[in-house]
């Protein structure tokens, strides 16, 4: 991709701003469609039919509240602390957004083809924290701090489960680099990771219990890193009114839905490319290619997306020890079981 | 003298200073935050003023009365006893039909006035349509407390049937004025029976879909489940009522144990909570107590309608109401409890003094005991499990 | 127990705290030294045959010839038996023992009583205005009541 810019437009500034705006592309449609979707999938759970009015059932609503979100008097509180305060959305949405640099969207396209992709994408996301500390100590109330708090205390400890899933994943393809992982899993599902990646069919079946394991884990671990129902805790609505971006409105709010959207996609894009084969086709051959490779990676993010969006609808909110607990009680030992094991056989 | 005991506490605080590992002492403070008068858990404007270690409540001290409408001031100057009902409906805006019936009971038992056996039917069907109606808001409500939304459309599904049933009878969707002193302000529409019936056959397989999707959910359970356990004793002492005392393993409700209406004519139980899922008397028995207390209600319904006699819906009563000098306290059975009304009147057309005891301000009075030492998490699920409507708290 | 048996308990044990028994009306009454209703608290409570272990209801009257009283509504969750107790007292001295020790049920009653008729209940832990704002003036449900014009500048009747 940056050859062919650098083709057209030689060797300039001008290359790199476009190179690094390209996921915009896709993150902007993706979220108002997601927001859409998700609006659409929680009326239907509940018996009611959500928008109808704006477009055909309703389609342009998202396009309506952005334009509303635009339009609205961005307060700040008196007392806040203005910098921070401004400062903390962007460097949420930073967060997520830099992860996208080292997604595959397709084997033709990858922001930045670096050896350490998954390395770098758990370190970046980790930014995040930081503006969500930031919103919630600059706001100057109790209730954001609160949010902010168990926010980082949450991100913090899924970190671990997050890292080692993934390290289950690399153990068995042998790279950091996403590319290089899905090239690994090309030709068909059954190369996938999840089901045991391309190796022998003893060591597959062998391996296939714990890579399942971690495969789930993985996306649990990625649901609790987005605050996303059932660990929603940071922005508990009935808790603590909405977390950390309470005070916020106007477009510096649209801008947290923006990067909690945008990290929605990269848990799933993370999951997919790891443990479901990224770009690859699932029928081997068949319908493959830089384009079709595109539609598959989107495709298969977004059954995850759907996912989660199902899950958040179904499943009440867990307490704060709870979910301390089920990471350092039930998801860590379990990963380090696997990781044991699925060293074991792969050297065995 | 025996003093009410202190609660165990779940989680023990450490307010002042802890220590580090390297054996510095930090000092530390005790938070106090105010959670309402709005806040999306406090169901209403009531505002609980929260000490907070940390995530875990210390002391939790309720403000109310900012929804107070001064009803008793109202019912002293009203020039008839009648006006005083629509007063009655706005108090427990969920439970109108309940609080029409308390008030018309007790004056219709000042003045010793029997009421047409048709009138005591349908009293008992909308009694008890409403107090499906009333549980369902709790028990969705409870679900969003808990971060469940769905389950609380579904429960305002199901209510919006039962309150298509009284906009069919009375025209009005939330406030009825419809159960006057000595009868009713008019007969069932035609076609409501039908209708009554199709709700209850359509209502009964929703309790058993709410029961999959929240009350035996794994998480929903870990969340209620031994949280802010309320003891008999205590909860005798505190003189709490209804859905609350019985989850406590009380066996006790009003509509049997002082009768009223003609609720000893049909088959139903009394629910009572067991502590299935952790101790008697915990988040999760309360709210169980009132899924299962719906289930009685379409039981006592389908039976009401099924024995309902023909007749007259007004006793005759002289057109101005003029009670002998005297008191009276009569209480029944609302949806969240023991609503009293203690009527003082001296002999003239219009009420000397009403009291109101509703059920909801008793209740949410043993809410600083059962909730010291439990995190702010718990806090929602116990304050979403007395089911306060604080239209009726405040009055 | 029938009432004539309770009466005849309460004023064996209470002694003269028992002004006055009526009991020819439908819902009959005791009428209790207003300084002494913690006592014949503790006795309904803990004497084996009586237990009124359920305090119903605690309301306040104006009676408009100079005395308040508080109107207790007992009963027994264990006997299934009720008695209504009163105490009265005058608008110039307006205090009554509180019985919140006795049952806790009655805290929030006791406060409403004081926030609306201003009966002063000895020994209550925390009796403060519960319904009214704290710096309001006046009862509300007193007989002689004159709604203020003012509150904190904002007009009152309109």
């Amino acid at each position: 991709m940056y050859e062919l810019l650098q083709q057209l437009l030689g060797d300039s500034l001008l290359v790199y701003v476009i190179g690094a705006a390209l996921p915009l592309l896709f993150i902007l449609p993706y979220a108002l469609i997601t927001v859409l979707l998700e609006m659409k999938v929680s009326a239907h759970m509940q018996d009611r039919v959500a928008y109808m009015y704006t477009g055909w059932h309703g389609v342009l609503q998202p396009v309506a509240d952005i334009v509303k979100l635009l339009q609205k008097e961005d307060t700040i509180p008196g007392v806040a602390d203005k910098t921070l305060f401004r400062l903390a959305p962007y460097l949420v949405f930073m967060g997520s957004y830099a992860g996208f640099a080292a997604i595959p969207f397709s084997s033709a396209y990858i922001g930045s083809d670096i050896d350490l992709g998954v390395f770098y994408i758990v370190a970046i996301t980790s930014l995040a924290v930081i503006g969500i500390l930031m919103a919630g100590w600059a706001s100057n109330n109790k209730w954001s701090l609160f949010g902010a708090m168990r926010s980082a205390a949450q991100i913090v400890s899924y970190e671990i489960p997050t890292a080692l899933s993934i390290l289950v994943a690399v153990m068995i393809t042998g790279s950091l680099n996403l590319q290089d992982v899905a090239h690994f899993q090309d030709g068909g599902f059954w190369n996938w990771v999840v089901f045991g990646g391309p190796l022998p069919l003893t060591q597959k079946l062998l391996l296939l219990p714990f890579t399942l394991v971690s495969f789930f884990i993985l996306f649990i671990a990625g649901i609790a890193e987005v605050n996303r129902t059932p660990f929603d805790l940071p922005e508990a609505e009935s808790e603590l009114v909405q977390g950390y971006n309470t005070e916020y409105s106007g477009m510096k709010f649209a801008i947290f839905y923006l990067a909690e959207y945008a990290n929605v996609f990269l848990v799933s894009a993370i999951v997919v490319s790891l443990y479901l084969g990224g770009w690859t086709s699932p029928f081997g051959e068949f319908m493959s290619g830089p384009i079709w490779g595109f539609f598959w990676f989107v495709t298969k993010g977004m059954f995850f997306v759907f996912m989660q969006i199902w899950i958040r609808w179904t499943l009440p909110r867990l307490r704060v020890d709870q979910l301390m607990y089920t990471s350092w009680k039930v998801l860590t030992p379990f990963l380090f079981v696997c990781i044991f094991a699925v060293g074991f056989i792969l050297v065995w | 003298m025996i003093e009410t005991r202190t609660l165990p506490t779940r989680y023990v605080t450490h307010p002042g200073e802890i220590k580090t590992s390297s054996g510095k002492t930090l000092r530390t403070d005790e938070m106090i935050i105010n959670m309402g008068p709005q806040h999306p858990s406090t169901h209403g404007v009531l505002r609980l003023e929260v000490v907070l270690d940390g995530e875990i409540v210390v002391d939790v001290i309720p403000h109310i009365g900012y929804l107070h409408r001064c009803f008793e001031k109202h019912a002293e100057h009203m020039t008839n006893y009648q006006q005083v009902i629509p007063y009655c409906d706005r108090m427990d805006y969920l439970a109108s039909m309940n609080n029409d019936w308390g008030y018309a009971l007790a004056i219709e038992r000042l003045m010793k006035i029997e009421v047409p056996p048709r009138v005591e039917y349908i009293r008992v069907i909308m009694a008890e349509l409403q107090r499906i109606a009333s549980h369902l808001i709790a028990i969705g409500t409870y679900g969003i407390d808990m971060g469940a939304f769905t389950p609380f459309l579904w429960c305002f599904r199901d209510r919006e049937r039962i309150l298509d049933l009284f906009e069919m009878t009375c025209g009005a969707r939330l406030l009825y004025n419809y159960i006057w002193v000595g009868g009713l302000s008019h007969d069932l529409p035609t076609g409501f029976v039908e209708k009554a019936k199709a709700f209850c056959a359509y209502f009964k397989p929703n309790i058993k879909e709410l029961n999959d999707v929240l009350s035996y959910n794994e998480i929903f359970v870990k969340r209620t489940a031994n949280v802010g356990v309320l003891p008999a004793d205590v909860a005798i002492n505190y003189a709490c009522s209804g859905p609350m005392l019985r989850a406590s393993g009380v066996n006790f409700d009003l509509r049997r144990d002082d009768p009223y209406g003609v609720y000893d004519k049909f088959e139903w139980e009394v629910v009572v909570g067991k502590g299935e899922m952790g101790t008697v008397g915990d988040c999760w028995d309360r709210y169980m107590v009132r899924v299962r207390e719906m289930e009685q209600s379409v039981r006592i319904i389908e039976q009401a309608l099924a024995q309902l006699p023909e007749g007259n819906v007004q006793a005759a009563i002289p057109k101005r109401i003029r009670p002998d000098a005297g008191e009276i306290y009569v209480r029944t059975e609302s949806p969240r409890g023991e609503l009293g009304f203690y009527v003082v009147s001296d002999g003239s057309g219009t009420p000397y003094r009403i009291k109101a005891r509703s059920p909801a301000f008793v209740n949410l009075s043993v809410l600083p005991e059962i909730s010291r030492g439990c995190m702010l998490a718990d806090l929602v699920a116990i304050v979403g499990s007395i089911d306060i409507v604080l239209g009726e708290v405040d009055r | 127990m029938t009432t004539e048996e309770i009466v005849q308990l309460l004023q064996s044990r209470c002694g003269n705290a028992i002004v006055e028994a009526k009991l020819e009306v439908p819902q009959p009454f005791v009428v209790v030294d207003s300084r002494r209703m913690r006592e014949v608290a503790f006795v309904l409570r803990d004497e084996e045959a009586l237990q009124f272990d359920y305090c119903s209801c605690v309301s306040g009257v104006d009676y408009n010839d100079g005395r308040l009283g508080a109107i207790y509504h007992l009963y027994s969750t264990i006997h299934r038996h009720k008695i209504v107790l009163k105490a009265f007292c005058t608008k110039e001295n307006p205090h009554i023992q509180s019985v919140t020790a006795v049952w806790g049920g009655a805290n929030w009653h006791e406060r409403e009583a004081y926030d609306l008729l201003g009966i002063i209940f000895d020994a209550h832990p925390d009796l403060r205005r519960i319904l009214l704002p704290y710096d309001w003036e006046g009862y509300p449900l007193r007989k002689d009541y004159k709604v203020p014009e003012f509150y904190n500048g904002m007009k009152v009747p309109y």
